[in-house]
């Protein structure tokens, strides 16, 4: 049994300040107004910790991890 | 001014920094979070960086203040008591002046306290207490003005019209970009601005700075503290 962490975008509550995308690049781009879109919503091992730091720079909390076991 | 200013004790200085420092240090965390808020655009450095800096120095803002707090009640010219760090206007010395510090510093608390559980908060609840930081500025700055031992100093005076001038130029920037709606939060913003330098320069020129204030922030404290 292993755990991935996946990403997801509470798309209600984003605004498009687009910080996540500054933190995590590797995983999420921005679309042309600015809003994120996932490239890979897997977020691998060396990138936990900049995943982490970009959920918590959301200054609207709509970036989220979830931890899935499959 | 200087004789006298050299013969207090260790802690009494550093009481006196750490509460200087501190406001510079609030006042830098306001500025920053206006900025964030107002969704600013920096050259130079990303804008996730403007987040960070306002999280490292509201955290450095609290060590200052714990400094300042516990240099404070340690120094033996006032006895004043620990439960004068967090009850405001209690205090057996200049109450008033020194509760509005007080009152600031729960205010802080409550808005660092309820950042670090803004995930189960929910952004609303936590926003709504977050707001108290706008508040928590004003209180400290008149704490600082109403009963820092600094404030007749020139230097001081113009770091205290430094920082003012730094958030007020914020809130009018944040309010300058702001679209439409929310009329009732932007003209509660314009007043205030207005309205805090205004009364700040009053106080400053018909307290502080008169001769004998240290008696009458002590019979202010009396008026205004229910007749203690």
């Amino acid at each position: 049994m292993s755990r991935t962490r996946t990403l997801r975008v509470d798309r209600i509550a984003c605004t498009g300040q687009g910080l996540c995308a500054e933190l995590l690049p590797e995983l999420i781009d921005l679309d042309e107004w600015g809003y994120p879109v996932l490239k890979d919503t897997t977020v691998p091992d060396r990138l936990r910790a900049h995943a982490r730091r970009a959920v918590a720079a959301c200054p609207v909390l709509a970036l989220h991890t979830d931890d899935d076991r499959t | 001014m200087t004789t006298l200013a050299l013969t207090g004790s260790p802690l009494w200085y550093a009481s006196r920094a750490g509460g200087t420092l501190a406001l510079l240090l609030l006042t830098a965390t306001v500025v920053l979070g206006i900025a964030s808020g107002g969704r600013a655009r920096p050259r130079r450095i990303g804008r996730f960086e403007l987040g960070v800096l306002h999280r490292n120095l509201s955290l450095l803002t609290l060590v200052f203040l714990v400094v300042h707090v516990v240099t404070a009640v340690l120094d033996p010219f006032v006895h004043l008591g620990w439960a004068v760090s967090v009850v405001p206007f209690g205090a057996s010395y200049r109450p008033l002046w020194l509760g509005l510090g007080t009152a600031g510093l729960d205010l802080l608390l409550a808005v660092a306290v309820t950042s670090a559980l803004r995930r189960r908060l929910g952004v609303r609840r936590w926003k709504a207490v977050h707001w108290l930081a706008y508040a928590a500025w004003p209180l400290a700055l008149f704490h600082g003005v109403g009963t820092g031992t600094d404030t007749r100093l020139p230097l001081q005076l113009w770091l205290y019209a430094g920082c003012l001038g730094t958030v007020v130029a914020a809130v009018w920037w944040r309010l300058v970009k702001a679209g439409p709606g929310r009329v009732a939060g932007r003209l509660t913003a314009a007043v205030a601005t207005t309205a805090v330098p205004v009364v700040l320069t009053a106080f400053l020129a018909s307290g502080p700075l008169q001769p004998g204030w240290s008696q009458r922030a002590a019979s202010t404290a009396v008026l205004l503290g229910g007749g203690r």
